[in-house]
């Protein structure tokens, strides 16, 4: 990896030499870094950092599989076993090699390394038929392969000699919490084991005995206890070597014979190996520099690391284990969770020293620049890892010095951000391509991110709100154009405005638009690949991959006939039923190609479709109102059927709810509503912009005392205006809340017209009034429509993953646990 | 794993070249494997894909009901549960290194849908 990147790094500083690389391995370099996405289906190819065609192109001569033996200083030659090769400068970036400990019976066929391409697909081969596997070491490498194997389907142990995980970045605690997090995932972690011989095992391969008399069976192993650098040739040619190995340089990396190098991790400097990427390319580019004659030392480097194990979060920087005399420390451990965060201060309490973060990493960026960059700590100093309780100090973009580096891997600071704005970048991507920031581990995206959006702000730039990488624009920007240039399909859109293939959120966006600006049929074949499935499938997808069936039941009233059919329906298809908090039926458990029968018996017995799946129209909630109510003033039930026949079918930027009710005790909650309505002796007060979920907003009093014409006037103005001019996404209350000028503003133009579009905004309404048709007997009386609703094209078995168990006298999706034990039921088909 | 459905495939017919729906998928049962199919159509091309139909983080067959875009340079499908996509080329899922879907060979031939498991 550092010796590919000197070459890069040469080739570009236009020092003009003849380079030659000899690779020991069997290709040029790749990406050790991401080896373990190998087991996720990454190949040699994804992995590769450059090709042959490149280095051509270059003018780089190489051979591979090229193993140096030999180095003859006093002619400057090197030897393979069948060249020799002459140099002016040799760089030696020979890496390391796995350390397998000395123990009897270690040298067997299924006990193996990590660390090449090839041993890669020698542990492929070897987990496909091993039931148990055992990485012997606890490094943050053994977890990596733990990992491996564990993905590769083997039961997966790590033995490690130390009392704790990740000795060297983590302290004790934060490994004890790394243990814990790693056995809820299935790993059983074996601490303080010496293994003292591997012999043959009664039920697996091998058998593992430890000092402390205990043993282990397994059929593989994999050995991960540390890597030593490769050094040999240096000692082989007498050249300086330390006591524990590694190839001795000084600041320019020279060896102690001054016409050769030694960069990345074979080389020894100050007595330290650095086992990173990061300081082996620091290495790199400072002897790139070093022979195109500049001056350029080495200085050290920082080994903070995050990274994600298994999916446990790990982070650890600087002085972690509070070696500094005089440190103190603060700690959060929140157990229930499973999160530990160290900080480790000086004596003076003035700066931070170092970190452990187990479980949560969030705050990783900000305490590495309060590390690196020696910003004075808060008041405070455990507010940067305690949970945002209160306010958190929170370290902008702009509190950097511009000597903070942002990106290690490519020591991009922040000044050479600003820099390469300066010189005409006006993106992130740009920047990225400018700097090779964030283009290595990838650990310094979202500072990155931060970093150049607040420049660019700075420089009245304005912040991309695209909705997506493939448009650049907003969804109300979307919108215009399909209106003014009368764009009716999203490829024509994609291929004026977009770029790439569209996805899952510009896809669904445009859809939406389309349908609202044309009001053509959703599911129509040019809008089909647009709809979330849920769309698609006119239903609800469960978590089971089944579906749910919500027929419209306007203003929650309904006759006993609708009742029993609907009770018939469940019965027949052996459906769970409950009432759902929007006043209506919901059945679950529909497989997808039992939805057309479903929905036929509900269409014929005079149901529609309930939208229940769309960013449409859902529910116009009732109480009784005054034909029963002894309080009501009004006929709350039907002016709510009234409605919800007026608007259903109207598709926004998210879904609209209504409640109308009968006079101000207001059991329909109506002022949690897009639209609330409740009357009063002389009409109707009309609420907007309401809603509960997530995040509740009371709906505002918009006019009251309106006569019925009036109030659909003033809901098609609101609700189209809110149609048009959302996000993507955005509620009534957001979208409200986010207007210049807010419900004062809104008042203006709905009630005062003052933008002068009342009329054009009412005709709009009209015409999607006008085209409604039930998607559901629209899709029925269609042959290829009704076709979509298959599991399998080739066959009429049915998912067989699908399984209920009975629970209070209905059925309920199985858990994994009851499928494999057999309890559950898969559903017979009805014909 | 990836270089198992690779081993010995054999190619099976699966329907007519008319049941494909543009830039969507369908699904297909091959000895007990669900299979999900993809059309994606290009202004430059036509392509095919064949990944498994399992869902490995919803725990569902439902992938070939997601919806086809684009992720940087990779053609991907989004799980239509909780929206994770996979690239159709590999089966990796750009969100999360740990899982992927099988992918299988795919090809037309006289009007008929092959597919290689
Ligand atoms: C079925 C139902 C729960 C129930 O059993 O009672 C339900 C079920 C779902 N709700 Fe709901 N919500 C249901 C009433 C509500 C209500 C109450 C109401 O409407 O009076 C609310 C709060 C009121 C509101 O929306 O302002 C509600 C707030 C949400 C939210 C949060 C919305 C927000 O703005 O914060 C979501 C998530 C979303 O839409 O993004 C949601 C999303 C969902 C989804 C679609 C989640 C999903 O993607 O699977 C559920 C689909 C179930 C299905 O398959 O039908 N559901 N949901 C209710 C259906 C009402 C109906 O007849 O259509
Ligand atoms: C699984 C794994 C995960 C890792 N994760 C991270 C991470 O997240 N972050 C991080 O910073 N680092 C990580 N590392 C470490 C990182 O990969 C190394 O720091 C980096 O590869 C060192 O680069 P290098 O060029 O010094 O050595 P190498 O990449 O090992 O390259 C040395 C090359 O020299 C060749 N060679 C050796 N001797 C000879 C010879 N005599 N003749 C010819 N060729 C020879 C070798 O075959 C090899 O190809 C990880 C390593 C592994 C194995
Ligand atoms: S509250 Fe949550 S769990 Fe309950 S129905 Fe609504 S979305 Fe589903
Ligand atoms: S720090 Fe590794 S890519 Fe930036």
């Amino acid at each position: 990896m550092v010796g590919h990147h000197f070459v890069e790094q040469l080739v570009n500083s236009q020092v003009g030499c003849d380079i030659t690389v000899l690779s020991g391995e069997k290709r040029l370099a790749y990406d050790r870094v991401h080896l373990s996405s190998w087991f996720s289906g990454s190949t040699a190819d994804d992995l590769a950092m450059t090709d042959e065609d490149t280095y051509r192109q270059w003018g780089v001569t190489f051979k591979l599989d090229a193993q140096v033996i030999d180095i003859d200083r006093e002619n400057k030659t090197v030897s393979t076993a069948t060249e020799t090769f002459i140099y002016d400068v040799l760089v030696l970036a020979t890496g390391s090699y796995p350390f397998v400990p000395p123990i009897p019976g270690n040298d067997q066929p299924h006990c193996l390394v990590y660390r090449t391409i090839e041993d890669l697909e020698a542990i492929e081969a070897s987990a496909k038929d091993s039931k148990v596997g055992v990485v012997v070491g606890g490094g943050l490498l053994g977890l990596e392969a733990a990992n491996a194997l564990k993905q590769a389907g083997v039961e997966t142990h790590v033995v490690e000699f130390a009392p704790q995980l990740m000795a060297v970045q983590l302290d004790q605690a934060g490994g004890t919490v790394l243990k814990d997090k790693i056995e809820d995932l299935g790993v059983t972690v074996h601490t303080q084991k010496a293994t003292q011989v591997i012999e043959t095992g009664s039920q697996c391969r091998y058998r593992m005995n430890f000092a402390d008399e205990t043993h282990l069976e397994t059929d593989m192993i994999l050995f991960s206890a540390g890597i030593r650098p490769s050094d040999f040739l240096a000692k082989k040619s007498g050249l300086e070597v330390g006591e524990r190995g590694g190839i001795v340089v000084n600041n320019q990396c020279q060896t102690s014979d001054p016409s050769i190098y030694a960069i990345g991790e074979c080389a020894l400097w100050n007595n330290r190996i650095f086992g990173l990427v990061a300081p082996g390319y620091t290495m790199a580019r400072t002897v790139a520099s070093h022979i195109g004659g500049e001056e350029a030392s080495f200085t050290g480097a920082d080994m903070s690391t995050k990274l994600k194990l298994m999916g446990v979060e790990v982070g650890s920087i600087g002085d972690a284990h509070s070696k500094t005399p005089g440190s103190l420390s603060y700690i959060y451990h929140n157990q229930p969770e499973g999160v530990y965060k160290k900080l480790v201060v000086d004596g003076t309490q003035e700066h931070v020293l170092g970190a452990v973060l187990v479980g949560d990493t969030s705050d990783y960026d900000t305490l590495l620049q309060y590390c690196l960059n020696g910003i004075a700590l808060p008041e405070h100093p455990e507010s940067l890892i305690l949970p945002s309780a209160g306010e958190q100090p929170a370290l902008g973009a702009d509190a950097l010095p511009g000597s903070a580096t942002i990106c290690s891997c490519h020591n991009v600071a922040k000044c050479d951000i600003t820099q390469a704005l300066d010189n005409g970048c006006t993106s992130l991507g740009d920047v990225k391509s400018a700097t090779k920031a964030s283009t290595g581990c990838g650990g310094c995206t979202a500072l990155l991110k931060n970093v150049v959006d607040s420049e660019l702000e700075k420089r009245g730039v304005e912040v991309s709100k695209a909705i997506c990488e493939h448009f650049n624009y907003t969804r109300q920007e979307l919108f215009h154009i399909v209106k003014v240039e009368g764009i009716r399909s999203f490829d024509d859109l994609l291929a004026k405005h977009g770029s790439g293939l569209g996805c899952d959120i510009c896809k669904p966006a445009i859809g939406s638009i389309l349908a609202s600006v044309w009001n053509d049929y959703i599911l129509n074949q040019h809008n089909l690949p647009l709809q979330d499935t849920n769309d698609t499938y006119l239903g609800n997808m469960q978590k089971d991959g089944t579906y749910s069936v919500v027929p419209r039941i306007p203003g929650g009233e309904i006759t006993p006939e609708g009742l029993i059919l609907i009770g018939e329906i469940a019965k027949k298809y052996g459906l769970y039923t409950k009432i759902t908090g929007g006043q209506r039926i919901d059945l679950f458990g529909a497989r997808v190609e039992q939805l057309p029968d479903i929905w036929q018996a509900l269409v014929d017995g005079g149901f529609e479709t309930g939208h229940a799946y769309a960013k449409a129209l859902r529910t116009v909630k009732s109480c009784v109102g005054s034909t029963w109510c002894r309080y009501g003033v009004q006929d709350s039930v039907g002016k709510a059927i009234n409605i919800e026949n007026r608007y259903k079918g109207l598709r926004g930027p998210h879904k609209i709810k209504f409640a109308v009710s009968g006079c101000t005790r207001e059991c329909a909650e109506a002022q949690s509503k897009d639209i609330g309505i409740i009357a009063t002796e002389k009409g109707w007060n009309l609420y907007v912009c309401g809603n509960g979920g997530m995040k509740p907003r009371h709906a505002d009093l918009f006019a009251t005392d309106l006569d019925g014409d009036t109030l659909v006037k003033y809901i098609d103005r609101v609700l189209m205006f809110y149609v048009k001019t959302a996000d993507r996404l955005q509620r009534t209350s957001v979208w409200m809340e986010n207007l210049e000028g807010g419900l004062d503003y809104l008042k203006s133009v709905v009630i005062e017209d003052s933008l002068g579009i009342a009329d054009e905004l009412e005709a709009q309404m009209q015409t999607i009034v006008d085209a409604y048709q039930c998607e559901w007997k629209t899709t029925l009386e269609s042959e290829t429509a009704r076709k979509r609703f298959r599991q399998f094209v080739n066959s009429k078995k049915e998912d067989s993953n699908i399984q209920f168990v009975d629970e209070r006298g209905q059925i309920r999706p199985a858990t994994e646990a009851e499928k494999i034990a057999g309890s559950a039921r898969i559903p017979v088909a009805i014909k | 794993m990836q270089a198992q459905a690779a081993l010995a495939p054999r190619w099976h017919d699966i329907c007519a070249e008319s049941e494909l729906v543009e830039n969507s998928g369908i699904c297909a049962l091959v000895e007990d494997q669900q299979i999900a199919i993809f059309t994606v159509i290009t202004q430059e091309s036509r392509q095919l894909y064949a990944v498994s139909n399992w869902d490995p983080i919803g725990k569902a067959n439902v992938i070939y009901r997601g919806i086809i875009g684009s992720v940087g340079d990779a053609t991907v499908v989004a799980s239509p549960l909780y929206k994770e996509h996979y690239c159709l080329e590999t089966g990796r899922c750009i969100e999360k290194d740990e899982v992927s879907l099988l992918t299988f060979g795919i090809q037309l031939r006289d009007g008929r849908i092959l597919v290689a498991v």
